[in-house]
């Protein structure tokens, strides 16, 4: 998906910085996690998740977890999100997939895995011929700006995948913390 | 658990409306328009929109009895009678010299009529009683009372608006007249017209009342947000609705 | 008791596709937030989405923390008799919600 922000944002190499990650670690919200940053760094000495965090690394694991050795193809998914997110709490999203769910030839799941939140699953959903349509809609909460994958796995044993990139942009007038 | 299948043709009907005063010379931007089209659609399925979730909490307290009186707002309210009540408040209530808000409005039942307890602010049944009764004035546009006892509280309303307040020295003029379409942080700056509240907001992951909207614009431009029972916000939303004046309601809105 | 929305036509043709969407009220509690006093506020989800047709299970969905707060999916079936369309969530803290919708196949 096309990047729309006017907002230039760096692209994520390797692993979160330490105050990323405590951040990341604070809440799954962007809200929430620059709310409180904000509020006192105070909080962050209280932090006991100091090492719950997703990286790119551990989104390829939980994906090697669900595919194990099986190749991961790109194509017949779309993964529809909003490229620009008024609120990470609440994202609208829509995975398709290009297939004539017949008993031969069906979707038998889809997984969705983000990159940034606290952990890499979003949700696996169980398909059949009985869906006539192999298309799921849902929302989710993203903490930060990142990549969604969704992998589709067919009747056959195939894996197929579309990602896209989100930015998550944060509210201007939130609640009070105290 | 009874579920609601409402017909969208309400939907299709605030969006006639709604295009209706675009085609004339009304300029004015409810929220809705500054939102992406994946949010408007959340706000447009009436089965997909988490505020109708409160709506229905709402119907079923309003058949629910309550206090010594030991009646249910249907009791005095036939279903449906509540249509356009949203649309003029806050209003001043009779024998009563200060204008309320629908939530303070619902409590005055409560407390007067029901002899029950009035209902904690911002709670869940609170709430989800003024969605109720806000959701049967869908589609129709904002029609603040002629009283002419509200004109002080309008003024005062007025000066709040206008007001520099908080670090940031910001008055809610400066956003959301001066600069309303222009963008703050990635997202536009919408011009502020209540015409969805109570509103799903997305940053609460709930539903919510004008008080707290109101609340979060404070603290956003480092100002100590006034006691939560100031006359301040009712004052604000007696202007704001009269600024309002004509526009569609939409509860139960969607924002982000 | 458990604020629910379905939205499922009531008839449909044999073998038409018909989209089901299901919206429940549920606070995600996704165990990562820390509450005002510093202290993380546990988890509470719903893990399990499941629909039947007529018993017959046609549609699941485990969800994880991600899932956002009221907790809305929308997915597809094909419409094979008539009957009753069955959703179940099950979750954290012994969490069961049940609703069913009838449909008029023919």
């Amino acid at each position: 998906m096309k990047r729309t922000s006017v907002i230039p944002r760096p692209k994520a190499e390797g692993p979160l910085k330490p105050q990323e990650r405590s951040l990341a670690a604070l809440g799954m919200t962007a809200g929430m996690d620059r709310r409180v940053f904000l509020a006192g760094s105070a909080l962050l000495t209280v932090l006991p998740f100091a090492s719950a965090h997703a990286t790119p690394e551990a989104m390829a694991a939980a994906i090697k977890e669900v595919v194990g050795e099986g190749t991961i193809r790109e194509g017949k998914v779309k993964l529809d999100l909003p490229p620009l997110v008024e609120n990470g709490n609440v994202v609208p999203l829509t995975v398709s997939v290009d297939s004539p769910m017949t008993p031969a030839d069906h979707v038998k799941a889809i997984h969705v895995f983000n990159e940034k939140n606290p952990q890499p699953h979003v949700f696996s959903a169980r398909l059949g011929p009985r869906n006539g349509k192999a298309v799921i809609g849902t929302r989710i909460k993203l903490a930060d700006s990142q990549k969604i994958i969704a992998i589709a796995e067919t009747s056959s044993g195939a894996f197929w995948s579309a990602s896209a990139d989100v930015i998550v942009t944060l509210a201007a007038c939130i609640e009070d913390v105290t | 658990m009874k579920t609601i299948r409402i017909a969208l043709g309400l939907a299709s009907v605030f969006f006639t409306t709604f295009a209706l005063a675009q085609g004339s010379i009304d300029k004015r931007r409810s929220g809705y328009q500054d939102m992406g089209e994946a949010l408007q659609k959340m706000q447009d399925d009436d089965t997909a929109n988490p505020g109708m979730l409160f709506v229905q909490l709402g119907e079923q307290l309003w058949a629910k009895p309550a206090g010594t009186a030991n009646k249910s707002c249907a009791d005095c309210h036939a279903t449906g009678s509540m249509k356009g009540v949203a649309a003029r408040y806050p209003a001043i209530p009779k024998d009563a010299d200060k204008p309320v808000d629908l939530e303070g409005r619902i409590n005055l039942c409560r407390t007067a009529n029901q002899q029950a307890d009035p209902l904690a602010p911002e709670s869940r049944e609170l709430l989800s009683l003024a969605a109720y009764v806000a959701f049967q004035s869908r589609g129709q546009p904002i029609a603040p009372p002629s009283d002419p006892r509200l004109g002080p509280f309008r003024a005062q309303g007025a000066e709040i608006y206008r007001r520099r307040e908080g670090q940031l020295n910001l008055s809610c003029a400066i956003c959301h007249d001066d600069n309303a379409g222009k963008k703050l942080a990635g997202v536009t700056i919408p011009e502020a017209h209540p015409t969805g509240y109570p509103i799903y907001r997305l940053e609460w992951q709930a539903l919510g009342s004008l008080k707290r909207r109101l609340r979060n614009c404070l603290v956003g431009i480092r100002a100590e947000a006034f006691a939560y029972d100031a006359p301040d916000y009712v004052a604000l939303e007696v202007y704001l609705m009269d600024r309002a004046k004509g526009m569609p309601l939409e509860a139960p809105g969607v924002r982000p | 008791m458990t604020n629910i929305l379905v939205n499922a036509p009531k008839t449909a043709k044999p073998g038409e596709i018909v989209e089901i969407k299901a919206l429940i009220m549920h606070p995600m509690e996704t165990g990562f937030r820390p509450g005002t006093n510093g202290r993380i506020i546990p988890r509470d989800i719903i893990e399990h989405f499941v629909a039947t047709w007529n018993g017959t299970e046609i549609f699941r969905m485990e969800m994880s923390p991600a899932i956002a707060t009221n907790p809305f999916v929308s997915f597809f079936a094909v419409a094979t008799e008539s009957g009753t369309i069955g959703l179940r969530w099950t979750g954290d803290k012994g969490f069961l919600a049940e609703e069913q919708v009838a449909i008029t196949v023919g």
